[in-house]
C-alpha cells in the first residue's frame, strides 16, 4: 500500500471487525444498547459514516477570512485542518504528518503560509500539499531520500471540500454528490433559514467533552417529546411548547431533519398541554426578561428551527441565537460538541449584545444546555452500567402529519437509514 | 496560546495598602467561595453590585478577541435569573464543588474601585464518581468599596480549562 494522498472510500475499507453476534431486534421501534457502547460498532461508523458517502460540517468560512487562514477540526474522530490559501479556496486535509505520523497543528485558529511539523520540518502548502522535506540529497552526497522519492506521493491526505452560504463541509468521497442534493430541496430550505447568504459574524466557541455515544445527540435534537418535558425554561418561557405550533420534517432518506416551533406572544398560561409537564413552572417570572426576548429578524414562520445534518452537525436557530453544534465521536462512550456561535455581519451593536445575552441558553452553561448535557450523561450511565436491553422508541406513526409533536419519528428514520448505511 | 490578559500591578499603589487591600479581597474570595460551596446559588447575586457585571469566557475566546461568554450577566436582574434557574429549573445530577482560591493580587485601588486577580480552581464530585478537576481560571475583578465592606461590580472569570467536562451548573 503506498504513502495515499487520499483516503480510502470509507466502505471499501478492509479489515472490519466480526459483529455476527449483534442482532437488530425484530420491532422497528426498538433500538439496541450495543449501537451506543460497541467499539466494533463505532469503528465501523468511522469508515462507513464519517468517512463515508456523507458531507461532514468541518467549519464556517467566517473562521478563516482570509488567506493563510486556518482552523484544527475533525471529520468523525479524525483531526483535521481547513484552510484557505492564497487564491482564497477552502482546503481540508488530515492533521497527521504523511512522515511519523504526529498530529502537527496543535492551535485552535491562526494564520500560515504554510504548515510545518516540527518533528523532521516536513513542510506543506496550504492545500496540504507537501513541498519541501530537509536534507533530501542527505550530507556531502550520503544519506536523504531514495533517488525515486516524489513530494507528491507524501501529502497530507485530503478531502473534498464544498461551502454553501458560508458553511464548510467536507468528505472523504471524491465523488459526492453536490451538497445541495445531498440535503434535498425540503431540508436545504430549513438550512438557507439559518444561512441565508449574508456574511456571518463569529462570536465565539465553546467545547464539552460529553460522557455519551454521539447518535444520543442527534436523537436529542429530533425528539421534540424531551423538549417540551425536560426544559423548563422552554416551557415555561414558551420558547417550546406541545401546544405551539410545530412540524417535523425529515428527508427523504430520514437521516437529516428539522423541527420547527412557532413562539406565541407572552406566556402559554392557556395551554392545555401544560398540565401534563411537571416542569412548568407558573410562579416564575424573569427578572430581566431580555434574554428571551424575539427581535424579528427573519421572514420565517418559525421562532426556532432545530436542524440536524447527518451525520455531525447540528444547526440551531432559536429566537435570535443562531448556532452550529459539531458533534466529534470519541470512542462508543464519548464525544466532543463544539458549539459555534455567531450572527451577521451588519448586526449593529444592540443586535450583538441581544445575540450575547441570548446566549446564555445554550451551551455547556446554559439554562437549556446543561438539560440536554445532563440528560445523555444519565443516558450513557444506564447503558455502560446495567444489563442491555433495548431502549423504545415508540411515539407516534412513521406516517402521520407533519405538525405531531408528541413522536419519535424522526428518531425512527435516523435509525433505519443508519442500518442501511452501516449494513446492519 | 497567548499569555493571559495580564495587568502589571501598578507603581503608585502603596504597599501596605496593597496589603490591606489584598486581605479585604481575600476574604471577600473566601466569603464568595464559601457560599456557593455550600450550594447556596441563591445568595450569590447578592456579592454584587445592581449594576454588577459577571462573564464566564473561555481563555481561547477571550485570546482571539471573541466576545461570547459561557455565562453573562449584566446588573442584579439577570444574575437573579440565573441564580434561580439553577436552583429551581435546570436538571443536573447532585453535585459537590469546591473552590480554591489564591495568588491574589490587588493592581489598583482608585474611586473607592479595587482592581484585582486571583487564581481560581474547582474540584467537582458526583455520586460514585472521582473528583475531578472542573475548572481552573482567573478572575479579573472591579470591587466596589463601602466602608470596609467590598461588592463585585465587575468579574471577569477567564477559564484554561477550554475542554468543559460535560456541562457548568453552578458560576464559578
Amino acid at each position: 500500500m503506498t504513502n495515499n494522498a487520499r483516503f480510502a472510500n470509507g466502505v471499501d475499507e478492509q479489515g472490519a471487525a466480526d459483529i455476527s453476534d449483534l442482532q437488530w431486534p425484530e420491532n422497528p421501534s426498538e433500538i439496541p444498547d450495543w449501537v451506543y457502547t460497541d467499539q466494533r460498532i463505532y469503528d465501523l461508523e468511522q469508515q462507513r459514516i464519517f468517512r463515508g458517502r456523507t458531507w461532514n460540517y468541518v467549519a464556517l468560512e467566517v473562521e478563516l477570512p482570509k488567506p493563510g487562514d486556518y482552523i484544527r477540526s475533525y471529520l468523525g474522530d479524525t483531526p483535521i485542518i481547513v484552510a484557505r490559501d492564497e487564491a482564497g479556496e477552502v482546503h481540508a486535509f488530515e492533521n497527521r504528518c504523511a512522515h511519523r505520523g504526529a498530529e502537527f497543528c496543535k492551535t485552535y485558529r491562526g494564520s500560515a503560509k504554510q504548515f510545518v511539523c516540527p518533528y523532521h520540518q516536513w513542510t506543506y502548502d496550504l492545500s496540504g500539499e507537501l513541498v519541501s522535506v530537509p536534507f533530501r540529497r542527505g550530507v556531502k552526497g550520503r544519506g536523504g531520500m531514495p533517488a525515486d522519492f516524489k513530494l507528491g506521493e507524501h501529502s497530507l491526505r485530503k478531502l473534498s471540500v464544498t461551502c454553501r452560504h458560508g458553511v464548510v463541509f467536507a468528505s472523504a468521497c471524491e465523488d459526492m454528490e453536490p451538497f445541495e442534493d445531498y440535503l434535498g430541496p425540503d431540508m436545504l430550505d430549513q438550512f438557507d433559514t439559518v444561512f441565508d447568504g449574508r456574511p456571518l459574524k463569529l462570536l465565539g466557541v465553546h467545547r464539552n467533552t460529553m460522557p455519551g455515544n454521539w447518535k444520543l445527540y442527534q436523537e436529542n435534537l429530533k425528539d421534540p417529546y424531551h423538549a417540551t418535558l425536560l426544559h423548563t425554561y422552554l416551557t415555561t418561557f414558551g420558547l417550546f411548547v406541545a401546544g405551539n405550533k410545530t412540524m417535523i420534517m425529515t428527508d427523504p432518506k430520514g437521516r437529516h431533519s428539522t423541527l420547527c416551533n412557532a413562539r406565541p406572544q407572552g406566556r402559554p398560561e392557556n395551554d392545555q398541554s401544560k398540565t401534563e409537564i411537571r416542569s412548568f413552572h407558573a410562579a416564575m417570572e424573569l427578572a430581566d426578561p431580555r434574554v428571551i426576548q424575539l427581535i424579528p429578524e427573519k421572514d420565517s414562520p418559525w421562532t426556532s428551527n432545530a436542524i440536524t445534518l447527518w451525520p455531525n452537525l447540528v444547526l440551531l436557530r432559536q429566537t435570535n441565537i443562531l448556532g452550529a453544534r459539531h458533534i466529534v465521536p470519541m470512542g462508543p462512550n464519548q464525544f466532543m460538541l463544539i458549539w459555534t456561535t455567531f450572527g451577521f455581519a451588519d448586526d449593529d451593536t444592540d443586535m450583538e449584545d441581544h445575540r450575547l445575552r441570548q446566549n446564555n441558553i445554550f451551551g455547556p452553561g446554559g439554562f437549556i444546555g446543561i438539560d440536554d448535557n445532563e440528560a445523555i450523561k444519565f443516558v450513557q450511565d444506564g447503558l455502560l452500567h446495567s444489563v442491555p436491553r433495548h431502549g423504545v422508541a415508540p411515539l407516534g406513526q412513521d406516517e402521520e402529519d407533519s405538525d405531531v409533536v408528541i413522536t419519535d419519528r424522526a428518531i425512527r428514520s435516523m435509525y433505519r437509514h443508519y442500518r442501511e448505511e452501516m449494513g446492519l | 496560546m497567548q499569555p493571559a490578559l495580564t495587568s502589571p500591578v501598578k507603581g503608585k499603589l502603596d504597599r501596605a495598602l496593597a496589603r490591606e487591600l489584598r486581605f479585604a479581597v481575600e476574604e471577600f474570595n473566601f466569603d464568595y467561595a464559601e457560599v456557593l460551596d455550600r450550594g447556596e446559588i441563591e445568595s450569590w447575586p447578592d456579592f454584587f453590585t445592581d449594576d454588577g457585571v459577571y462573564r464566564l469566557i473561555a481563555r481561547d475566546n477571550a485570546d482571539y478577541d471573541l466576545p461570547l461568554s459561557l455565562m453573562s450577566c449584566e446588573g442584579k436582574g439577570m444574575l437573579k435569573d440565573r441564580a434561580y434557574a439553577i436552583a429551581h429549573t435546570e436538571m443536573f445530577a447532585p453535585r459537590y464543588t469546591m473552590h480554591i482560591i489564591s495568588q491574589i493580587r490587588v493592581t489598583d485601588f482608585e474611586d473607592q474601585i479595587i482592581t484585582a486577580q486571583a487564581n481560581y480552581a474547582i474540584l467537582e464530585t458526583l455520586i460514585d464518581e472521582p473528583t475531578r478537576l472542573l475548572q481552573c481560571g482567573k478572575y479579573y475583578d472591579k470591587f466596589l468599596m463601602q466602608g470596609d465592606s467590598l461588592l463585585i461590580k465587575e468579574r471577569r472569570c477567564i477559564y484554561d480549562t477550554v475542554l468543559v467536562p460535560t456541562c457548568i451548573v453552578f458560576p464559578p
